[in-house]
């Protein structure tokens, strides 16, 4: 027996790029393809159809059309761990759970998982909406590979934590969407195997729930449990494990303690910027907005570039090409941590009008900036409008400007400001003795 | 819980074409259960007559069956009143077209639960064919009670039907297996069902006899399983004098192949069913 719970061995996946698009591809195409493919393999040289035949290429993608999703990721997990994973879109996070899973098969390499795995990559799979809310927990108590005895035995478990006795037996297309949620994660909170795989599922629900789901995976984790964890909320990792993993284009960056990756990982993901955000050097991606206003720079206008103290003031100057001539123009702009969790958001009206193939320049200042020390960045949107219509979006900048905020040495009363105290750091209240 | 915690999984690029895995199958028998628990569940709520349908199908069809084929062209129907002739070989053709349709459609319909929950996928295309039992059982009890209105006793052989419910239950899962498999990547093949099951059911002995059926032909005709599991079910209905064992032996063995054949195809498509449905 290993002491061992997982054991990854080189693991790599690679999908062909497009399959996105092509999945619903004409058997006809595919057939045209495979006859000519033969027929030309018989004639000549493998090579040489590579040359000739343009149809013979796309039907065998070279390399370029392949990503590798994963690459030579190797790593152990022991019995009773609980580790953390974070990257970016597209890291292979939820790809190397979903292997793990066994759900998609590796194109090489090789994992061992030494005992019994279950795998919550949503939450609800196989829910069927014209069933009961009892039915549903057996099907989907089956589906995520539970014996009926054990549904039966925990059932009545699960129906006090999702906390819906009283519906139980209401088919669930007339539940509201949060008992839906609470229902669907109690199933799966008492899956009784020795390692959970679980990817993004505390992201739905309210606080309280969030809350709950929260406490339920601690409790699971104190049972012994092995636990690999995919979330975007880095709070979540850092609360619920102590080991990260940090995966990067398919390979694993860093491996290690957990509170040192996210350091790291936050700062490689947000470095902290010049505080300028200018058309010039950015490749813009195409959207469905028209940019008949356009946003041409952003910079803050402070001595420090991206720094500032909490109370300080937010200067932000803002050119803007306008093709068309408008009334007035606002802006929205959203305030992020850097965990993607909007903090606030303002709509600033500019009242000033616009000639067509004008370049203006504005200053915004948001005033005395309450937010508590931490990293945040911008997301920030260009609205216009004609005399008498409403205002039309014309162009959009997420997670730009990204920006530190600094404990205000001299006047807090509080020397480190802890994650879990928030994002907001009042001060317009007091405390005077009454009696 | 202790026998499971030993187990070890292993992960890997599969190699070999032949890992069929069918006792990953027996290891998640309650999925199974409830899948098709859930499909008979869903396939009558809100409806008005419900499990009716079983009946009104088969029964409508024989009726027009019986207007147009035995009273208007005069098909022949081997001595059969021509009502009991159509419905006996509605009952396995009705249940085959049924199961075919679902277990093509199972994998796709399913969708959500391939790309996130493991499962023998296997279990999908079985299911489709399982459900379709309890409607078979129903209209088969319609016919038993036809036949005792029409003085027709049931013959001994009939205690060989559950051979020839497995023999449809098969050749129905045998072209599912294929089907449902190209279906995740070509969805054309969904649109195709229908005009195949409507063509195939000419090219069975359903509205007419085998007799009819040109001697040299019958080889050939015979490779349609279907053929194998009518006349069967006819057979061991009716106990006619002269059964015919070898188109019932030629169709055994093209569903033998069939399946097998599925087995191996769809096992190796499913490698990518997470990928690509």
């Amino acid at each position: 027996m290993s002491n061992l719970a997982i054991k990854v061995e080189n693991l790599s996946k690679f999908y062909k790029i497009g399959t996105r698009q092509n999945r619903h591809d004409m058997l006809r195409d595919q057939l045209v393809h495979t006859i000519k493919a033969i027929f030309l393999r018989n004639g000549k040289g493998k090579q040489a159809i590579n040359v000739d035949s343009g149809a013979v290429d796309s039907f065998r993608p070279s390399q370029t059309d392949y990503i590798w999703a994963l690459k030579d990721i190797s790593f152990e997990v022991k019995p009773g761990e609980i580790i953390g994973f974070v990257g970016r879109n597209g890291a292979g996070k939820s790809t190397l759970l979903k292997i793990l899973s066994r759900i998609t098969e590796p194109t090489d390499g090789k994992a061992k998982v030494y005992g019994r795995i279950g795998s919550l990559l949503e939450v609800g799979t196989g829910f069927h909406p014209e069933l009961t809310g009892r039915e549903n927990i057996y099907l989907n108590g089956a589906i995520l590979g539970m014996r009926k005895a054990e549904i039966d035995r925990r059932f009545d478990e699960i129906v006090d934590f999702a906390d819906i006795e009283k519906f139980i037996d209401t088919p669930v297309k007339r539940y509201s969407s949060g008992m839906y949620v609470r229902i669907a994660f109690a199933v799966a909170a008492h899956l009784e195997s020795e390692i959970l795989i679980v990817d993004e599922v505390l992201a739905v629900g309210d606080a309280a729930f969030q809350r709950r789901c929260l406490g339920k995976m601690n409790a699971v984790a104190n049972e012994g449990k092995t636990i690999l964890f995919v979330s975007h909320n880095i709070d979540a990792i850092q609360r619920l494990t102590q080991r990260s993993l940090w995966l990067e284009r398919g390979r694993i960056m860093r491996d290690g303690v957990t509170a040192e990756i996210v350091q790291e990982y936050l700062k490689y993901v947000l470095p902290t910027s010049s505080g300028v955000w200018d058309r010039e050097n950015t490749s813009r991606q195409s959207s469905a907005l028209t940019r008949d206003v356009e946003f041409i720079r952003l910079g803050f206008e402070n001595r420090d570039g991206g720094r500032f103290v909490t109370g300080s003031d937010l200067p932000l100057s803002i050119t803007i090409r306008s093709k068309i001539s408008l009334d007035r123009v606002r802006f929205g702009l959203t305030i992020l941590r850097v965990d993607g969790i909007p903090v606030g958001s303002s709509f600033v009206p500019a009242r000033s009008r616009i000639e067509a193939n004008d370049t203006v320049v504005f200053q915004l200042r948001l005033e005395d900036l309450r937010l508590a020390p931490g990293r945040f960045y911008l997301n920030i949107a260009i609205e216009g409008a004609q005399c008498g219509s409403d205002y039309a979006r014309f162009d959009m900048l997420t997670e730009v400007l990204p920006f530190e905020i600094l404990p205000c040495l001299a006047a807090e009363k509080v020397p480190v400001w802890q994650s879990s105290w928030g994002s907001i750091c009042f001060n317009q209240c007091t405390a005077e003795r009454i009696g | 819980m202790n026998n499971v915690s030993e187990s070890t999984i292993i992960i890997e690029a599969k190699k070999s074409w032949f890992q069929l895995d069918l006792e990953g199958i027996w290891h998640y028998r309650e999925l199974l259960y409830f899948l098709v628990w859930r499909d008979l569940k869903i396939r009558y709520k809100q409806t008005v007559i419900g499990i009716g349908w079983a009946i009104l199908q088969p029964v409508v069809t024989m009726l027009i069956f019986t207007f147009i084929f035995g009273d208007l062209v005069k098909v022949p129907s081997d001595g059969l009143p021509y009502a009991i002739f159509a419905y006996s070989a509605l009952l396995p053709w009705n249940y085959f077209a049924g199961a075919l349709q679902r277990s093509v459609a199972s994998v796709v319909g399913d969708a959500a639960l391939v790309s996130k929950v493991y499962f023998p996928r296997l279990i999908l295309p079985i299911a489709g064919t399982l459900s379709g039992l309890v409607d078979f059982l129903i209209s088969f009890m319609l016919l038993v009670a036809m036949m005792s209105w029409y003085g027709i006793r049931l013959s001994w052989t009939s205690l060989t039907l559950p051979l020839f419910i497995v023999f449809a239950l098969c050749t129905a899962l045998a072209v599912g297996l294929w089907l449902s498999a190209l279906n995740v990547r070509y969805r054309d093949v969904g649109h195709t069902i229908p005009f195949l099951v409507q063509a195939w059911m000419y090219a069975s002995p359903i509205v007419y006899p085998l007799s009819i059926v040109p001697e040299r032909y019958r080889f050939f005709y015979s490779l349609n399983p279907m053929v194998g599991v009518i006349e069967g079910f006819r057979w061991a209905l009716f106990g006619k004098q002269s059964p015919d064992f070898a188109v019932m032996s030629i169709s055994a063995v093209v569903v033998i192949f069939l399946i097998g054949g599925g087995l191996v195809f769809f096992r190796n498509m499913e490698r990518t069913f997470a990928d690509v449905v």
